[in-house]
């Protein structure tokens, strides 16, 4: 067994040392009838050829959209860019991949660099002063993010735009299902204006006076939201903090931000999201990396790692965690999430991605997305089986009304061919999602309008 | 004793040609990028005029590099870390094992990495069969009926498990709202009970070190929703009376949360689900080698008895009645505690564990383990002289040594030793944890070494150990100002915490 | 141990706190061996003016690096005043805890309940105890 490195000698000789007759002693204290009552029937140990010809057989069976000779608009909450092949490279380095949480700022300087970098590129993305070292993805970035207003309130109560996307409900509902009172009774819904597709602001300030007197800890708007339209923050934001409720904005394309005002700019005290989408390939929609900044009077509040600047005792600049007593190893019950182990790996990756591209790049990258997104938009609307959902502007992606109302079977059918269209909503049958990006050429979006108006006359 | 070799240890950590990388928004010049976009094809749309007053006026403050400057960045700092793949990380409860280099290979390979989770399921069989197959075999190894995948470190794990044992109640009529834990519990577990409601109980460890049992039988009523311990605990010490803990609670009508985090001392010697556990987590970048990635991602299934099961996160995982051979994610399980995050769980991870656990076997991950265990008494046998034992029981993977002799004559503490350990070329174990072996001002050395690591290596990490011990007699002084042969020395955590400085500014 | 680590003018609880009286007004910080034990305060949370303490329940807490304690009230009575620069420079607790690291005054609602307080030498001899 090549990663178990000890000899019939070796074993002989610390037993010895030990004073144990035989390895099986070392376990003579584990009660028999605690005992396993057989060996592990687990199917033969592979040799690594064996492992890769059953693994790349395993992964012969689907059909990635993400992999060569496959063409994919899907979207709906992770929209893959193009990950520069340095990304990859660097993070392949064993001192990345292969190290610990930096509880030991001496020997991990360079995580902590690195740490504390992502902070401050997400908090640049989202306009705001402070973010954290990462949760694990945006859809529980998005209940801690409820979570803290609570705390920082006092309040119970939140408001959810229908905007939001379902995921990130569904989590949120079961992250508070066991807090008093229950999610069913605390989450109002504020509805999107139907022809704009914009949360209307008139239905969250609604749903604050149902809530009752003071009951409102936040408002949770996405932007872009599910359906890809982009939130007009700033009036949301007056109606949350005339209540004196907290804007929480949410994201699943931080992309956007290179082209759109950031949520702090526009009165949001807390943002979250989802980072994957520039980090890594889709990878089935897991491991993600969940983006999370706040205003920098909440500091103390926030959940998960921070880490900070200081200085050694030679007075050289470095990099420690920091506000510890807010986590769950110190505070245990009273901590502020039960968070530990973060997405540091995919954090790495966002981070080196974002240096990549640079305030041009991005800002270059986020008028391409519109470009292409806009020309499909175009075309797609123009198809006979196919209507705009909304008029409200859109960034990347976009919703379509399905002529005939069965947007699966148009997706299903070409999936055949490798051509994934968009994503069919489970929430809106006749409706699909179209995500373009800087990936598709413009003869891939014409190839889509093409196959689309075929199976959708 | 003639049996290792006894060689004097010398600090052996040098500094070779190490670059500082100041943060890379120090870096660069306007106008550089190290983008590579492709050309624009279709018309152009001006952000400005297409969103008006919703544009972004001001461009975030990313840095303008090179792709060459962002790679030395970044190469740089990597070798400001440690790693396994450096040396003995010998981290207690973390089991920092060697990540096999395939299992990194098979999660590259496009047609699990390139999948989109909102892909038709008929495009997706080959990985929801990995899925499928990794929930099979960690059910056999851990004895339980069914697990999920879905949550993305162990305290998500925790958080599913108790939700599931709330909804278990719950569907029973019953609102029990207390949990009973063990003082030598990770943070983790308290901090999971309060994100479900649940009042936690502190259930004291026994002069033994083991879980007390009367005072387990006294707080144990029809008020208790569950018992949460881990097992090995975190000293390292096998819950012998697992079987009466668990009858206690069961008879007063709760339920056994096992904390996984340290199965690896358990593979094929115990099978918890088949033990009296009724749900554990599966830290898969533990036990079965995931990598740490300087903290996550993590991956925390967690196994439930066939009792549990209707409660299971959705979506699962089942096998499709239709069609032979085929997988589908099942939504519709009307008692389900819901969703936990997006998507289907830490897929990337799961392909790692599944690749690793098909390499090892059944008779390979059981030898893993009493290499583990082989490994951590061996340090035991050469370390309890010079660092006594918290507790003197059998130990299982791990070992738990104080600073108690040391710090009488010496002076030096724990955080010295560990600090003094970067001089020697090694990571430092867990220090001042767990709570029952730092009381009364003792300090407290968790060490982990994993079945990974050779007896040459062992022997020259108790060598170093010992060395610090004679150190600290000899020049006190040089271990409490440790470590020296580190690039950065102590750090000012009080200046980090007064003056919290958590992003880079232009100064 | 220096008596001057634990000035006469002041009455202790177990819990190493300490109350100054004056009039109906009882300034309450706390004591030297607290600081000690706690090392480098990084966080002082406090009420706010005009909340109420009660006798024996927390009213705040204070942070160090690694650790959060909690702060028990030595009387029962409304916070009349707070020590506000505590919040930029918790760092006067460590330097001079029974001036300037003073944490709040409180309107007494039961001035009798000081008389249960150790005094300077009672206080001394309890921390030998626990020794």
């Amino acid at each position: 067994m090549r990663y178990l490195p000890h000899t019939p000698e070796d074993i002989a000789r610390m037993l010895r040392v030990i004073g144990a007759p035989s390895v099986e002693a070392l376990f003579a204290h584990i009660p028999e009838t605690l005992r396993a009552e057989r060996p592990l029937d687990l199917g033969p140990a592979l040799d690594e050829a064996s492992l890769l010809a059953h693994l790349a057989e395993l992964a012969a069976r689907g059909r990635a959209s993400g992999a060569e000779g496959s063409l994919s608009f899907l979207g709906g909450g992770l929209t893959p860019h193009h990950v520069p092949t340095a990304v990859d490279a660097l993070l392949q380095r064993a001192e990345w991949y292969t190290s610990y949480t930096p509880y030991q700022p001496e020997i991990s300087q360079g995580t902590l660099q690195a740490v504390f970098e992502f902070q401050t590129l997400v908090a640049e993305l989202f306009g705001l002063a402070i973010a954290n070292a990462s949760m694990y993805d945006g859809a529980s970035a998005t209940a801690e993010a409820i979570l803290m207003a609570r705390r920082i309130t006092g309040r119970t109560h939140a408001v959810i735009s229908s905007g939001l996307h379902p995921h990130y409900l569904e989590t949120a509902e079961t992250y508070l299902s066991g807090l008093h009172p229950h999610a069913e009774q605390v989450f109002g819904a504020a509805q999107l204006d139907g022809t704009r597709g914009q949360t209307d602001p008139a239905t969250v300030e609604a749903a604050i006076v149902a809530a009752g007197d003071g009951g409102v800890c936040c408002v949770v708007v996405q932007t872009p939201n599910y359906f890809g339209v982009v939130e007009d923050l700033a009036p949301l934001a007056e109606v949350a903090h005339r209540h004196g409720a907290l804007l929480v904005a949410v994201t699943t394309e931080p992309v956007a931000f290179g082209a759109l005002q950031p949520p702090g700019a526009l009165g949001a005290d807390i943002a979250c999201g989802e980072g994957i989408g520039l980090a890594s390939g889709p990878s089935l929609g897991g491991p993600g990396v969940g983006l999370f900044a706040a205003r920098a009077e909440h500091t103390r509040s926030m959940p998960g790692r921070l880490v900070g600047e200081t200085v050694d005792r030679d007075g050289q600049r470095g990099y420690v965690l920091t506000l510890a007593t807010r986590e769950q190893h110190i505070r245990r019950e009273k901590a502020t999430s039960n968070i530990c182990t973060n997405q540091g790996l995919c954090a790495l990756a966002f981070t080196i991605h974002a240096c990549l591209l640079g305030r041009r790049g991005l800002a270059e990258l986020a008028a391409l997305n519109l470009a292409k997104a806009e020309y499909a938009k175009g075309l797609l609307s123009s198809l006979r089986g196919f209507s705009l959902c909304y008029s409200g502007p859109t960034f990347n992606e976009f919703a379509l009304r399905v002529r005939g109302g069965n947007a699966a079977h148009a997706v299903d059918t070409l999936a055949g061919d490798g051509l994934f269209a968009g994503v069919a909503l489970a929430c809106a049958p006749d409706t699909l999602l179209v995500a373009v990006t800087e990936k598709h050429r413009k003869e891939d979006i014409e190839r889509l309008a093409r196959s689309l108006d075929k199976v959708c006359p | 004793m003639s049996d290792h070799p006894n060689r004097p240890a010398k600090p052996i950590a040098t500094r070779q040609l190490l670059h500082p990388s100041p943060p890379i928004f120090e870096q660069g010049s306007p106008g550089r990028t190290g983008a590579s976009l492709p050309p624009l094809d279709v018309p152009a749309i001006d952000p400005k005029a297409h969103f008006g007053a919703l544009a972004r006026s001001e461009p975030p403050g990313l840095p303008e590099v090179s792709e060459v400057e962002v790679t030395r960045h970044f190469t740089r700092l990597s070798r400001w870390n440690y790693a396994i793949d450096i040396g003995l990380y010998p981290l207690g409860s973390c089991t920092m094992k060697y990540n096999p280099k395939v299992n990194e290979r098979v999660a590259r390979m496009p047609g699990f990495a390139g999948l989109h989770p909102a892909q038709p399921v008929s495009t997706l069989q080959g990985a929801l069969a990995v899925m499928w197959k990794l929930e099979r075999l960690l059910c056999e190894i851990s004895g339980f009926a069914r697990a999920t995948l879905q949550p993305a470190a162990g305290a998500h794990g925790e958080l599913a498990g108790l939700m599931m044992i709330r909804a278990y109640h719950q569907d029973r009529g019953r609102h029990p709202t207390k949990v009973l834990i063990p003082d030598s519990a990770h943070g983790t577990n308290p901090a999971s009970c309060t994100l479900n409601g649940f009042q936690i109980v502190p259930i004291k460890t026994g002069a033994d070190g083991l879980l007390d049992i009367d005072s387990l039988r006294a707080a144990a009523d029809g008020d208790t929703a569950a018992v949460m311990m881990t097992n090995p605990s975190t000293l390292g010490l096998f819950e012998e009376r697992l079987a009466d803990a668990a009858e206690i609670i069961h008879r007063a009508g709760g339920l056994v949360y096992m904390d996984g985090a340290n199965l690896n001392a358990l593979l094929g010697k115990v099978r918890p689900g088949a033990s009296g556990v009724d749900v554990m987590h599966i830290n898969l970048h533990k036990t079965f080698t995931t990598p740490h990635g300087g903290g996550g991602p993590g991956s925390g299934p967690v196994g439930v008895t066939a009792a549990l099961e209707p409660f299971l996160p959705t979506p699962t995982v089942e096998k499709d009645p239709g069609v032979d051979g085929a997988y589908r994610l099942l939504f519709n399980r009307p008692k389900s505690v819901g969703r936990l995050r997006s998507f289907f769980g830490n897929f990337g991870m799961h392909v790692r564990a599944y690749t690793y656990i098909r390499e090892m076997g059944g008779p390979g991950l059981t030898q893993a383990t009493e290499m583990a265990v082989l490994n951590a008494n061996y340090l035991r046998s050469r370390l309890k002289d010079a660092y006594p034992l918290a507790y003197e029981r059998p130990s299982m993977h791990e070992v738990v040594f104080t600073d108690k002799r040391l710090k009488r004559e010496t002076g030096v503490q724990t955080l010295d030793v560990a600090k003094r350990l970067m001089d020697y070329g090694y990571h430092p174990p867990t220090i001042y944890f767990p709570l029952p072996a730092v009381t009364g001002g003792a300090g407290a050395l968790m060490i982990e070494p994993t079945e990974t690591e050779t007896p040459e290596t062992l022997d020259a990490f108790a060598d170093a150990m010992l060395s610090i011990a004679d150190e600290a007699r000899t020049e006190p002084e040089t271990v409490k100002t440790a470590p020296h042969q580190t690039a950065i020395r102590r750090l000012d955590e009080t200046r980090a915490a007064r003056h919290p400085r958590l992003r880079w500014t232009r100064q | 141990m220096a008596s001057d680590d634990y000035p006469d003018d002041l009455r202790y609880t177990k819990e190493h706190e300490w109350a100054r009286v004056d009039g109906t007004r009882a300034t309450i910080g706390i004591t030297r061996f607290a600081v000690d034990a706690l090392g480098d305060i990084t966080q002082v949370d406090l009420p706010k003016e005009g909340e109420a303490v009660v006798k024996d329940a927390v009213f705040g807490t204070v942070e160090s690096v690694k650790a959060v304690s909690d702060l028990f009230a030595p009387c029962t009575g409304k916070v009349v005043k707070v020590n506000d620069p505590l919040g930029d420079s918790p760092e006067y607790v460590n330097e001079d805890c029974y001036d300037e690291g003073w944490m709040v005054i409180v309107e007494l609602s039961k001035p009798e309940e000081l008389d249960g307080l150790m005094t300077a030498a009672q206080y001394e001899e309890y921390l030998k105890e626990q020794e």
